[in-house]
This record gives C-alpha cells, structure tokens and sequence, in this order.
C-alpha cells in the first residue's frame, strides 16, 4: 500500500542470472566465505525460487505443506526461532524439553504459514535488495500476486548458526518472530505455563 | 466558502480532545504497544468479533459468492476513487507533493477512462494505489501514536489514527461538493468494499479472530506493526538479533 513497488528494479533474468552466479562462487569458495549482502541475497535468491516453484506446481494443499515444511527446514534456523518464539519461558526449559518444543514449533510453524502462503498460489516473489543491518542481512523481496497490489517481503538471515540461515520474516512489517512470540506466549498463559502440555498441543495447532 | 455544519464541528472538536490526550500520551510509540485501555478495548474487541460471526462474516461470504469478481473489483475500485480526493488534500497537508501529483492523475484518469472510477486504469499504466490518510498526516505533523484503541465496528486503531479517522470525515471535498444523495455513494460503495475485503481474506482473517489463543492480542500486534510499517516508522522489533538476545527482553 504505502510502499513503493519497483517491478523494474530486477527482471527476472538479472535473478536467473544473479543466482547461476551466485551457486558458482557458493560452490567454489563455500568454506572460507563469510555472510555478505551478496551471498544473503543468494540464499533468499534459492528460497523464493523453491517458494515459487511450490505455490506455482499446482499440488495438493497437504503436499504443498509437506513441501513447506521441507523449504522451512533448509533455509530457516528453526531452533533460533523457535527459542525467540518462546521468549522468556526458554530461560526456564531444560534442553530436552527445547528440543521437543523446537520440533513441535517446527511442524506448527510450517503449517500456518503454508496456508498464508496458499493465498500465494500463482503469484511470483523477486528479490529486489539486501543490506547489512547489524551484524545480520536483510534481504528484500517483493511479492506479486494475483489481483493484489504487490507488497513487501523481507527476509533477515545470518551465519551465526554456523549456516547460512534465515531467522525472521518481515510482510509489510508484521514480524513473524514477534507475533509468534505473542501466540506462543498465549498459548503458554492458557496452559498455565506448562511447557510440555503447550509441546503436546503444538502438534495439533497451526 | 465551506459552511462547517454543526456536526462537523462537533468531529472537530472531538478530534482536538484526541489529539491533545494523543500528544499527553507518554508512550512515543517505540515500544511493542502502549495499550492503557486494555480492559475496554479487549470488551470491544468480544463486541466486534461478535459483530463479525453473527454479521460481517457470514455477508461477505454470501457477497465473495454472489458476486461474479470483476464486479467486486469494480464496486472496490469505484470506492478507492471515491477516496482519492480525500487523500490529496491529505497529501497536500503533509507537504507531499509527488503523491499530490500522482493522487491527482489517478482521480483523474480514473474518473474518466476508468468509467467513473469503477476500472483502476491508472493502475494498469503503472500508477498505482497510494493511500494515506489523516493519521498519517498526524504522524508527518509530529504527533505521536498514543494509546492502543479498538473502535466498535471498526477494530484496530490508536488514539492518532481515531483522531485521523474523524478529521477525514470532515476534511473529504466530495462531501462538501456532492448533493445529498451522490454524496452517500461513496460511503455504502466503502462498505461494500470492506465486506468485500473480509471476504477475500477470509482464511487469514479467520485465523487471526477464531484460530488464534488470543486474538486481542493478535489483531493488536498485527495491526500496529503494520500500520508502523505504511508510516515508515523504524520498528525496533524489525532489528531485534535473536543470537544476541534470544529472549528479546
């Protein structure tokens, strides 16, 4: 709405172009190179193109979100989300129990945002920027969907994992980290702050 | 030129309480929320959430259904245009003078090769929707965001943007231009247009009022977030670093 939507900005062919460039220098140097705003723009290069070939394969919806699921895993830091999720009652967890949560969050999270990504169905998502913000990058898309103003995606990813990883997702600026940890928060307090019974029910939600 | 009417002066007079208790506020609007007003607002929000089961939800399926598509988008389009003037006078407020500019093509070309606004021909020549409002020319003004409110029948707000919402009332030209009733068209066709809305995203919708554990909660984070976003508001959340605080307290 607000935001300025630039579809000249990058053809699709400076992608397809900027991303065989990137796979080389990826496959090349991997070891010995660190995150930069080139690399960053890579990686969310990769992630929107399976995200495009997924909306736009015309598969079953729960196959679309096995496929999420899958896309989730290879580009996301899930325990760093999950852990940021859950905000304060992380302190309080001991490591097996993270380790379940962070599994439980991992399917749930897939789901939900699998079926906010149907509305994506044969829409197309083009990186448009990246910069450092911090000690991370974030890496700026842009969304186009059908009968839909365009909108902005952005994507902040970091090595600090030991992986190129993305941890956060910002639509229009609604923040997927923070509005989880508002959700999950809830979920706890409805509990009554019992973490296993939330692990438990976690499977079962999203 | 303009007679102010008694009613709008009565708006104006509201807006300037809600503006002055907007600038008492304490918060400047960098927190996650400021929301002094929870136990009303969250009273509210169980009235508008009813309002949507029994009323607004139920019509705009029946509306998303019966309506073939490009009459929706058209009656959708036909509203955005009838907004536009409002939104000049705001952008012109604001000091804006490319959206002032851009605003003015749109009305415009809509208005006349797009069929009285009903096609966004603007649009298809790469012009495309640009709204703002009263808020929004509040926050240019320095204003800061206030408290937290959900308005009955209306949902997510602050006390800037309610003061916005009044002023915008008051302030569209069309409704000291228009006769009486051209001057309601515009006013059924943003209804209409706001059922259509639910209607379309619905899921979404859905999931945030029925499916989530708390949905007060949820429409508040949501909304603030992105309204912070459309104002170009730096959000503190947005370069939060989770490996250097993994709690974000």
């Amino acid at each position: 709405m607000a935001n300025d939507p630039n579809p000249a900005a990058l053809t699709r062919r400076h992608l397809i172009a900027g991303l065989a460039g990137g796979a080389v220098a990826l496959s090349v140097a991997r070891p010995a190179l660190a995150l930069d705003v080139e690399s960053a723009k890579v990686l969310i290069g990769a992630l929107v193109k399976d995200i495009n070939g997924i909306i736009n394969s015309g598969a079953s919806e729960s196959a679309m979100y096995a496929q999420f699921e899958k896309v989730f895993i290879k580009y996301a830091d899930v325990p760093i989300i999950a852990q940021s999720a859950l905000g304060v009652a992380a302190r309080a967890a001991s490591s097996g129990q993270m380790k379940a949560f962070t599994a439980a969050f991992q399917g749930y999270i897939s789901r939900k945002y699998g079926s906010r990504f149907r509305e994506f169905i044969g829409g197309q998502i083009e990186v448009v920027d990246a910069k450092q913000v911090k000690s991370f990058y974030e890496v700026i898309s842009t969304a186009y969907l059908k009968g839909q103003s365009p909108f902005e995606v952005r994507w902040q990813v970091s090595d600090k994992s030991g992986k190129d990883k993305f941890f956060n997702m910002i639509i229009e600026g609604v923040n997927m980290v923070a509005t989880e940890r508002t959700e999950i928060g809830a979920l706890l307090d409805q509990r009554g702050g019992d973490l296993d019974q939330l692990i438990a029910d976690l499977t079962g939600l999203g | 030129m303009f007679v102010v009417q008694k009613s709008h002066y009565a708006a104006l007079v509201a807006v300037f309480s809600l503006v002055t208790m907007a600038a008492c506020s304490r918060d400047p609007g960098t927190g996650p929320f400021n929301d002094p007003f929870e136990a009303q607002n969250r009273s509210v929000h169980r009235l508008n959430s009813e309002v949507d089961r029994v009323f607004l939800r139920p019509t705009s399926q029946v509306y998303e259904s019966g309506l073939p598509k490009p009459v929706q988008q058209g009656i959708s389009n036909f509203s955005d245009n009838f907004e536009t003037p409002g939104m000049m006078v705001n952008n012109l407020l604001q000091g804006d003078v490319e959206h002032l500019v851009e605003n003015t093509f749109r009305f415009v070309i809509n208005t006349t090769i797009g069929i009285g606004g009903v096609m966004d021909a603007a649009d298809a020549i790469g012009m495309g929707r640009r709204s703002t409002d009263f808020g929004e020319t509040l926050h240019v003004w320095g204003v800061q965001e206030g408290a937290y409110l959900e308005l009955p029948f209306y949902g997510p707000s602050t006390e800037r943007d309610t003061a916005g919402l009044l002023v915008d009332f008051v302030l569209d030209p069309l409704g000291y231009v228009l006769p009486k009733p051209e001057r309601y068209v515009g006013t059924i066709t943003k209804l209409a247009s706001k059922v259509g809305d639910r209607g379309r995203y619905s899921d979404t919708v859905d999931s945030i009022l029925y499916e989530s554990a708390d949905s007060y909660a949820q429409a508040r984070i949501l909304y603030l977030q992105n309204r912070r976003f459309e104002l170009g508001q730096e959000v503190p959340s947005d370069t939060f670093d989770p490996y250097e605080d993994p709690d974000g307290q």
